[in-house]
């Protein structure tokens, strides 16, 4: 087993086998050996990759490990092989995946307990870890791309669990197509790279690159962008974030792995894996840093005023991605990939803790009618309160550890650094408020429905809600030093020009800016505990609350004349016109020139012998006068009168 | 010899279903049990094919006729292996499909069927361009009768029209592939395929008229795919005809016969063609999958996403890059598994709601659970998802067209995945998804056999998604022939300049 | 010597009788009169045939006449059943009122 080449493959097979064994035999296994399976296979694939780090934890293993084997598309000069590579950023990516994933699953089978489809439940999210660890496992980009693909289909499944629910459908549909279209993104990029490099290994894409010797740097820019539009689609950014919030539609448990703690960090992992290529790129660095930074600051604004606790999760995720796409875009890799990490602890947490509101509330999303949750549910409350802090960056919290790393290289960025670190400070002022007003309006005041009986999750659930909680506390304390130092080796080590006076005044700063935004929330929603915002801002919070109208905007601008060139334009002037059109005309030609032909079908006998008489005659006269003339027989007068 | 096997069985078997009672199921199981006999003698062909090996394999060459000179020459090479192989797979498919929806006279179903079958093989086997033509003519007849006989709707006028508007479709751009073939022989005095391939590489025929010949070639076979602008009898076909039938009317035969009797046999003539044939590619797919966005028939649907799909395989043909020509054979062969998926399991939506509106649809997957689920991956496949055959055809036509031919019709093109995408998820929606609607309850599962079927076709679709190696390693050294006689005709080198792809396969450094 | 008719005016003769059955078939509007034209033209090719042959002895020519003779007797067997039936359904051997063919 010491052997990479072995256990490597076995990290995303494990998991597809259970979704084999699930998906084809679970509709007939009882339930407990249902939920066995879903759990054993994550739980292996977990115990191998923890393993694999404390190999390279004790120094044993070669920090990298690449495994070529068998071909997958080989055609010509081009082959591509399921390459397996493990190293520092994706042994992280893989604790991560494997680690919160098995927690979330062991979550489901109390949340997902009831529900009809309960084998179905865990066959996608046995299939959605083995396409997230292959994601994360590719050597190339291609098999990237497998996993890429895969994870928006598990996603798609479990967004669309409901099947019952038109909005389940809808929502699932909304994600998988915005995800094609930043899918469309990356293939262009990988058909530019492996026209460019002929490989699309990245090692060898990397070595290519050391000496880039004859690529314009526009090419650069331009597979940058293009991957750019990939990460933007599956990592819910400007422009392409718009699914994410109706993903909520899916159990919530799906909402905490695959919209907040995994699959939509994607984007930021495969930029930090094609680092190497943004490197080389100043302008698509700042593509990204801004769009990072527009994107927290957007998402944030809308988080303010959703009343849906789910809803006000998602922007928040979209938010938090966005200060990951910050991090990248200002070079700072390890920092974004250091945010990943703590928010997929406290994230996952926030959304299990929600789920176990909703679960103990009966389904009751809307937090109007909630509050006074305290007493009721002190262990969700309590984990909770551990991630609102987290997430709002109050030391020693998880959440500050990363997100001061990401303000502080933001902030040693020049002049555009510093308008872009302003942005990430408003918006952590934003994070904290929201926060705290989701945290008030749930848990604290008095309930504000009448008929309810709240009741606590089983433990079953609150084991994960707690392992999680620990980790959203502690989750930081490694520093960014150290785990930038351990990321190196992949993502190199960021510039530090930081004066120890400055880094400690900002994040001074940052803790002064999260109470600020507990401040503003206690003294809101604190006091009356009821929903009254001051409807002095009722104008702007339409535009928030209609999240600035730009799902319509898409409908109005791409969808609606999409839909409206194919029925009328091609469906009336192409189908109808040209194409049966042309068909018709054909038809009408030929039906009159039967129509004229028809006119000597008189049907008299004698009429038609006449003129095969007169045909023959003419013949007979033709053949006569070409012999009086001397011109020869039939064939020889034919080509004679012709010439 | 195995090759006039393939060809009899079935014919012997058109005649076993003709002489034998129409009592019961017997047409029936005479027909599965002769397909499924072929399907084995088909698999033949891979166990024994010596792939490095170039040229046809599995010769048979018989003088027929000595004066017009026609032999009954066949073989196989990469390029028609495997269509050989889907053709004998697709016949059980076919029967099966059939089992339950056709239960009149099955007598005549049945042989005709098997005769199709026996005229499919006939024109990927031959090589004698007349015994071509004759297997090519005979093809179209089945399509036709089957569909004005078999129609599927309710309406019987509307078969009819179906039938003939495929028939006059197919049937008028064969006299001048007939014109065309006899020119040939005027001029070369060989129907033979190698014959007339030295022929016409050698340049020794009037180059004016032979233009006019590849035309009349193109047309006859762009007809069958079908290219955009010809594809007038498609949707039509697809609504009315059995489903038996459609499933295997659109793609192979035309695609193939573009490749062997367009590209190959007019090299410098097909390159001429190759901007118009790689533009009307591009749109089709685009033009397909926007139509089928908006469809409200599903057999409309599909007929549309069906020359969207095809388009790509036009697209890889005529870029003429190895890359391409790969994923076009390799997604031509997948286009037969999924669409044949895809419409045996329409065709029992359709037999149990007697609609083919997707709007009376919804909620199906509570009622056919299994049905759903083997839909989704077909749809999947259809849609390209990686580790499933669809992906990688379209990938490699997609890389081929980038890295060789053009980076803005490649790009366009895969514009085509995103509506590909939208198109068949929101079928899968309004069929299986939301709440119940009002015909659901006659909407029955899959039957076992059935299921069979369906699950086996997806278990293919996924070893050639895992494994497209074992697939495209035999077809390479047929197709890397033909690139090689495009780039050897070619005197100007414009477009391959950037064709990095293609030259590196031909190992010259243009 | 002198005793022998020559070739040619058999010839005029074969085409006379030719022109005559063509002239028949033509003008005549009773079906039994253009079936008898149809035969007359048939002797006169005959007439030509046996011309030929026995001016260039060869034999094919008169082979070929009985071969004439066999399908005109055929055709004359299935022409007059066709001409009864005929008779039978319309009442009448006018060949211009015989145009079911016509549209």
């Amino acid at each position: 087993m010491n052997d990479p080449m072995l256990f490597l493959p076995l990290i995303p097979l494990l998991p597809f086998l259970g979704f084999l064994l699930n998906g084809l035999l679970g509709s007939r296994l009882p339930k407990a050996l249902v939920s066995a399976i879903a759990l054993v296979f994550p739980l292996a694939s977990f115990a191998l990759v923890a393993r694999a780090a404390w190999m390279v934890h004790a120094g044993l293993a070669l920090p990298v490990v690449e495994h070529d084997a068998p071909a997958w598309i080989v055609s010509g000069a081009m082959h591509i092989g399921f390459g397996l590579a493990l190293d520092q950023l994706t042994l992280v990516m893989l604790l991560v995946i494997t680690g919160v994933g098995f927690l979330i699953h062991l979550y489901s089978v109390g949340y997902m307990e009831h529900e009809t489809g309960y084998w179905r439940y865990f066959a996608y999210l046995n299939l959605f870890l083995f396409f997230m660890t292959t994601l994360v496992l590719a050597a190339n980009f291609l098999l990237m791309f497998v996993g890429w693909e895969g994870v928006g289909l598990a996603s798609y499944l479990l967004i669309g669990f409901y099947i019952d629910r038109k909005s389940a459908g809808d929502a699932g549909k909304k994600a998988f197509v915005v995800n094609r279209v930043g899918d469309f993104g990356f293939l262009i990029a990988i058909f530019l790279l492996l026209g460019n490099f002929g490989t699309l290994n990245f090692s060898e894409i990397a070595a290519h690159l050391a000496a880039p010797a004859g690529l314009s740097g526009g090419t650069i820019t331009l597979i940058c962008l293009c991957l750019l539009l990939g990460a933007t689609g599956k990592s819910a950014q400007i422009p392409l974030y718009i699914w994410l919030p109706d993903a909520m539609e899916g159990p919530t448990p799906v909402s905490a792995l695959i919209h907040a703690a995994t699959m939509v960090t994607a984007g930021v992992y495969m930029i930090a894996r094609a680092h190497a290529l943004f490197d080389l790129s100043p302008t698509a660095l700042m593509v990204v840093a801004v769009i990072g930074a527009a994107t927290a600051f957007f998402a944030a604004t809308v988080a303010m005023v959703q009343t849906d606790i789910k809803r006000v999760l998602a922007y928040s995720t979209i938010s938090q991605l966005g200060y990951m796409f910050l991090a990248c875009g200002v070079g700072a890799y390890s920092a974004a990939v250091f945010h990943l990490m703590t928010h997929a602890f406290f994230k996952a947490l926030l959304f299990l803790a929600a789920g176990s509101v909703i679960h103990g509330l009966s389904g009751e999303q809307d937090m109007r009618r909630m509050g006074g949750l305290r007493k009721e549910m002190p262990v969700t409350f309590w984990t909770m309160t551990a991630a609102v802090l987290a997430i709002s960056g109050f030391f020693p919290f998880a959440g500050f550890f990363s997100k001061d790393a990401i303000l502080a290289a933001a902030f040693h960025q020049g002049a555009v650094g510093k308008a872009l670190w302003t942005v990430g400070l408003i918006t952590a002022l934003m994070t904290s408020f929201y926060m705290f007003r989701l945290w008030y309006l749930t848990f604290m005041g008095k309930s504000r429905t009448e008929s309810r009986h709240a009741h606590e999750s089983p433990w079953i659930m609150l084991t994960p809600l707690m392992i999680l909680a620990a980790l959203s506390v502690s989750g930081g304390w490694v520093g960014m030093d150290r785990f930038g130092a351990f990321l190196a080796p992949v993502t190199g080590t960021p510039a530090n020009a930081g004066d120890a006076h400055v880094e400690l005044m900002l994040s001074v700063l940052a803790v002064l800016v999260a109470a600020a935004g507990w401040f503003v929330a206690h003294s809101i929603y604190g006091r009356s505990g009821s929903q009254s915002m001051t409807e002095s801002l009722a104008s702007p919070r339409r535009v928030l609350e209609n999240k600035y109208w730009v799902d319509e905007l898409y409908v109005a601008c791409v969808v609606r004349p999409i839909e409206w060139i194919a029925r009328y334009v091609l469906g009336w002037i192409g189908e109808l016109v040209l194409v049966r059109g042309s068909a018709w005309l054909m038809a009408g030609i030929a039906g009159l020139c039967g129509e004229w032909l028809r006119r000597w079908q008189s049907g008299n006998l004698r009429s038609y012998a006449a003129w095969l008489a007169a045909a023959a005659a003419v013949l007979l006269i033709f053949v006569l006068a070409g012999t009086l003339l001397g011109v020869g027989g039939f064939a020889q007068t034919i080509s004679w009168a012709v010439r | 010899m195995i090759l006039s096997l393939i060809l009899l069985v079935p014919l012997a078997g058109a005649a076993l279903v003709l002489l034998l009672p129409e009592r019961g199921r017997i047409p029936a199981w005479i027909a599965l049990l002769d397909s499924l006999f072929t399907f084995v003698c088909t698999l033949h062909l891979p166990a024994h094919f010596v792939s490095g090996r170039g040229g046809f394999q599995f010769e048979e060459n018989v003088l027929w006729l000595s004066h017009p000179r026609i032999s009954y020459h066949l073989g196989v090479d990469g390029l028609s292996l495997w269509l050989v192989v889907l053709v004998g797979l697709l016949a059980p498919v076919g029967v099966l499909a059939s089992w339950k929806s056709i239960q009149k006279n099955t007598k005549a179903f049945y042989s005709l069927f098997l005769l199709q079958q026996t005229a499919m093989v006939g024109v990927f086997v031959s090589l004698d361009l007349m015994l071509y033509y004759g297997f090519w003519e005979l093809s179209l007849i089945p399509i036709a009768i089957l569909t004005a006989m078999f129609g599927r709707n309710l309406n019987e006028s509307s078969a009819m029209k179906a039938a003939l508007r495929f028939f006059l479709y197919t049937f008028i751009p064969s006299a001048p592939l007939l014109v065309a073939l006899l020119w040939l022989y005027a001029h070369t005095g060989s129907f033979d395929y190698t014959a007339l391939q030295a022929a016409i590489a050698s340049g020794s025929l009037p180059s004016w008229q032979l233009g006019w010949v590849s035309v009349a070639f193109l047309l006859a076979f762009a007809v069958k795919v079908p290219v955009l602008g010809l594809h007038g009898w498609l949707a039509d076909t697809f609504s009315e005809a059995p489903v038996a039938i459609a499933m295997i009317a659109a793609g192979k035969l035309g695609l193939y016969s573009l490749i062997r009797f367009h590209v190959e046999l007019f090299p410098a003539l097909a390159r001429e063609a190759a901007p118009w044939m790689i533009g009307l590619a591009v749109i089709g797919i685009l033009y397909g999958a926007m139509l089928a966005l908006v469809q409200r028939d599903f057999w409309k649907l599909l007929a549309y996403a069906t020359l969207s799909s095809l388009s790509f395989c036009t697209l890889g043909i005529y870029g003429f890059t190895l890359s391409g020509m790969n994923g076009a054979l390799l997604q031509t062969v997948n286009e037969g598994l999924i669409g044949a998926a895809l419409f045996l399991m329409l065709g029992v939506l359709f037999d149990g709601a007697r609609s083919c509106q997707i709007a009376d649809f919804g909620g199906a997957a509570h009622r056919a659970p299994r049905l759903a689920a083997l839909f989704v991956i077909a749809s999947l496949a259809m849609i390209g998802l990686p580790l499933l055959n669809g992906f990688v055809g379209e990938f490699l036509v997609l890389s081929g067209t980038f890295t060789g031919v053009s980076k803005g019709w490649a790009t366009a093109a895969a514009l085509g995945v995103i509506l590909s995408a939208a198109y068949m998820l929101r079928l899968i929606q309004k069929i299986f998804l939301g709440e119940a609607e009002t015909n659901s309850p006659r909407i029955r599962d899959l039957s076992w056999q059935e299921t069979c079927t369906v699950a086996a076709l997806a278990g293919i679709m996924l070893a050639m998604g895992v494994m497209p190696t074992i697939w495209i390693s035999t077809m390479e050294p047929a197709l890397q022939s033909v690139t090689q006689k495009i780039l050897t005709v070619d005197q100007s080198p414009v477009s391959t300049a950037s064709g990095t792809v293609a030259s590196a396969s031909t190992g010259e450094p243009r | 010597m002198n005793t022998t008719v020559p070739a040619e005016w058999y010839l005029i003769l074969s085409a006379a009788l030719f022109t005559l059955g063509v002239v028949g078939f033509l003008i005549k509007r009773s079906l039994i009169s253009i079936f008898m034209s149809i035969e007359l033209m048939l002797n006169a090719v005959n007439l030509s045939f046996v011309t030929f042959a026995h001016e260039w002895h060869a034999v094919k020519g008169q082979i070929f006449v009985f071969f004439v003779m066999m399908v005109a007797a055929a055709e004359a067997a299935v022409g007059l059943a066709i001409i009864i039936s005929i008779f039978r359904a319309r009442g009448t051997l006018t060949v211009d009122q015989i145009d079911l063919m016509k549209l």
